[in-house]
């Protein structure tokens, strides 16, 4: 049934329909409405499990961390400075191996105090051991939650899932939502046999010497190994499901591209309207947008490129004393391998600086030009 | 050196712990042994209540102390109202060679 | 024999606790209240040792680890997961030490016991970070020696007053306990166990590296504690303020005080000052007692 949603919104009803049981969170621009609307589906009845209202960001994953190892399936929400707070936690619950699924509203990092989008709040935690997806549409947000659960069930790692604060999470789009009897059908109970459990008792996360911790590391390794692979056939799934496919990256023009812009989140959306009329004006234009970070879709990466293919990364985000994540993270994947495209990296945006068609267009002409530079990135804005 | 891809992958996705504590023996840790005088004995179990590592055995007549886990603490010596445990040196017999 | 406190226990021997350790009685005291349907949370503590490295665990209950500051959000988040499979009646207790609920974990305790969570907070109570080492906490008494309060007159601040936190809470329950009084003790987890919404537990645990007290003290010491009215044992239901022991005539607290090292730089200033504040408390705990309140 098509509903205008506004991207928080989509989120929660993509938990909700995936039969979410604890929800415990905490209010933070701009993710705040995915919890309101929670609170406001248990007071009409919509839905039934738990709400904890806790009383920080750190406490909210703890409360799943316990809410899932009593194998109950769960979620949140938060964003920048709520996401900081709960680092340890994000740390244990991979560590413990827990499904827990959390929307992270993208927004920039104190100090300064900023409240619009900007990738650096979710990246920074790309050591968590958390799967992450970033969306360009709210249709991608309400189908990305639901897919999410089915993967880290299956895989027994947690997963987030970015939305740009403001420009996707406040603004309303025509989303396609399923029926529960459709949802259903495509993500099953989730049905832990390891849990707490007075029938057979238990301790989880005790104390590990280094050999068996440096195994149970390689453990987490090796299934982050295979979840790439998953993370496409799940997508496939839902498109039989579904109608609506989504892969590890997403690419549009690209095949036959001599430049290709490669961003991700919201700005996917404007980089297609930059590519056409790239194209309009005969250039060999295309676009590489990352919907998965984690793991790094290496295969995806590789299978997209071609040794005469220039890649311009544009990073919403930046890791002080290096370079744009996007940008460093596709050069160490690509580092070696035969017939690798060149990388040039741009970081725009950040704090939420609009990043416009004519921006891109003028980013994707530095690399066609050969006035980018290759080693480090350029900081760009659109001065108007 | 080895290779962790080397060795086969059995390492669980989880595993909780769940072996008893008690195959962990602590009686090594002590210093002073608890010996029950069973004649002034009045069967109150006051030392098995007070053991912190409940390993007093009030089956029988008088309290049986399972030296395979007592520390030496001293706390049922203490707290014994009929004064009959005694803490002493404990005489470690040596192997005979 | 015939014992007064339930004979089955939940606790096993070879935990690697210090001889005459308080907080191994006080858990083998609540499992004995609790009984087999409990699941237990654990933040950073002594406890955390004491449970057992990977692959042993020294309690018989299903248990999860947490971090240091969330020992009331993740038992607040397991009550909640229990009850969202339909179990309601499995009884999850937060398990922690002072430090991990007067200081780091003070945040979430407060939480949860604000939504009045269905769980039971248990602190047992060692007066410093003894895990680490013996630095002081908010539950480190006035004068104590401890590893960061290490000059002659030990921690210079009062102990915090952790019940009238939780009083200020509107909480169902408030016990305090002791393992000198173990019949007391199992007898009001068995009660916890029984009411719904938050239950807090004060429970004064002996540690004789912390104290530096001989380790044939430890239930003495507890003893003592109440006996000089350092420590009161208590309950507020709803509010209601109830004594369990009117300790009238109290020993003068010097009696508590001397078999500990960590007091052994007071001064007859400071211990009349610890004095003073013991007849007040008790003043007061009098007349909450007369008025029933």
């Amino acid at each position: 049934m098509k509903k205008v949603l506004m991207g928080n919104h989509a989120a929660t009803i993509g938990a909700v329909l995936s039969r979410v049981q604890v929800v415990a969170a905490y209010p933070i621009t701009p993710a705040t409405q995915v919890i309101e609307l929670i609170a406001d589906m248990t007071a009409k009845g919509e839905y039934k499990g738990k709400f904890l209202r806790v009383e920080s960001e750190h406490s909210a994953m703890a409360a799943l961390l316990g809410a899932s190892t009593a194998g109950a399936r769960t979620f949140t929400a938060t964003s920048s400075q709520g996401l900081a707070y709960m680092h340890e936690l994000l740390h244990w619950v991979s560590g413990a191996r827990l499904p827990v699924v959390m929307v992270d509203v993208n927004r920039a990092l104190a100090a300064p105090w900023n409240l619009w989008t900007d990738q650096t709040d979710s990246l920074s935690q790309r050591d968590t051991g958390w799967l992450q997806f970033y969306c360009a549409t709210n249709q991608e947000v309400l189908d990305t939650v639901i897919m999410a659960y089915k993967v880290s069930e299956k895989l027994l790692l947690p997963s987030m899932i970015m939305l740009d604060g403001f420009t996707l999470s406040h603004v309303y789009e025509p989303v396609d939502v399923p029926d529960q009897k459709a949802v259903d059908a495509f993500l099953p109970p989730f049905a832990p046999t390891t849990r707490l459990d007075v029938d057979n008792p238990g301790a989880f996360g005790s104390l590990e010497t280094p050999k068996p911790y440096f195994r149970i590391r390689r453990r987490m390794a090796v299934d982050m190994d295979r979840a790439e692979a998953l993370v496409e056939q799940v997508g496939s799934e839902f498109e039989r499901s579904f109608g609506r496919g989504y892969g590890a990256i997403e690419s549009y023009r690209s095949q036959d591209a001599e430049v290709s812009l490669v961003c991700s989140g919201a700005v996917g959306s404007t980089a297609k309207q930059a590519i056409d009329e790239l194209r309009a004006e005969g250039h060999a234009a295309g676009l590489l947008r990352f919907r998965l970070f984690r793991p790094f879709p290496t295969q995806a990466l590789k299978r997209l490129s071609r040794p005469d293919m220039k890649l311009a990364v544009v990073d919403r985000n930046y890791s002080p004393g290096h370079q744009g994540i996007f940008c460093e993270e596709i050069k160490a994947a690509l580092y070696g391998t035969k017939g690798a495209p060149e990388v040039y990296g741009f970081v725009a945006g950040l704090g939420g600086g609009d990043i416009t068609v004519e921006l891109l267009k003028e980013m994707w002409h530095e690399v066609k030009n050969k006035t980018a530079d290759p080693v480090s990135p350029l900081w760009m804005e659109d001065a108007r | 050196m080895p290779r962790l891809k080397d060795e086969p992958l059995t390492t669980p996705v989880i595993t909780p712990s769940s072996r008893p504590m008690s195959e962990n023996l602590t009686g090594d840790w002590r210093s002073v042994a608890p010996r029950v005088d069973g004649e002034k004995c009045t069967g109150c179990a006051i030392c098995w209540k007070f053991c912190p590592e409940a390993c007093v055995d009030i089956s029988g007549e008088t309290p049986k102390i399972d030296m395979h886990y007592c520390k030496g603490c001293g706390v049922c010596a203490t707290e014994c109202p009929s004064h009959c445990i005694h803490m002493s040196e404990e005489v470690v017999e040596e192997a005979a060679s | 024999m015939k014992a007064s406190i339930a004979v089955d226990e939940l606790m096993t021997s070879g935990h690697q606790a210090c001889q005459g350790c308080g907080a191994t009685l006080t858990m083998r005291y609540a499992l004995k209240g609790l009984g087999k349907q409990t699941v237990v949370c654990l933040p950073a503590c002594c406890w955390t040792v004491l449970s057992g490295a990977a692959p042993r665990c020294s309690i018989g209950v299903p248990l999860l680890h947490a971090p240091f500051a969330s020992a009331a959000a993740a038992a607040s988040g397991a009550k909640a997961g229990l009850s969202a499979r339909g179990d309601d009646k499995t009884t999850v207790m937060a398990w922690a030490g002072d430090g991990g609920t007067y200081d780091i974990g003070i945040q979430a305790l407060s939480g949860a016991a604000d939504r009045n969570e269905d769980i039971i907070y248990c602190c047992y109570d060692n007066e410093a970070y003894m895990n680490t080492g013996i630095q002081r906490s908010g539950g480190t008494p006035f004068g104590a020696w401890t590893m960061t309060t290490p000059g002659k007159e030990g921690s210079p601040r009062p102990k915090k007053d952790l019940d009238a936190i939780m009083e200020a809470h509107s909480i169902p329950y408030i016990a305090t306990a002791t393992p000198a009084y173990p019949e007391d003790m199992v007898r009001k987890f068995a009660k916890a166990k029984s009411i719904k919404g938050f239950r807090f537990i004060h429970v004064l645990s002996p540690c004789p590296p912390g104290w530096k007290s001989d380790t044939d003290d430890t239930v003495k010491l507890s003893r003592l504690a109440v006996q000089t009215g350092m420590f009161a044992l208590y309950e507020i239901e709803n509010g209601k303020f109830k004594l369990n022991m009117n300790v009238a005539k109290r020993k003068p607290v010097g009696e508590y005080l001397k078999p500990q090292g960590r007091f052994r730089g007071l001064t007859p200033e400071a211990t009349s000052v610890i004095q003073a504040d013991v007849d007040t408390r008790w003043t007061g705990y009098a007349k909450r007692q007369a008025n029933g309140a």
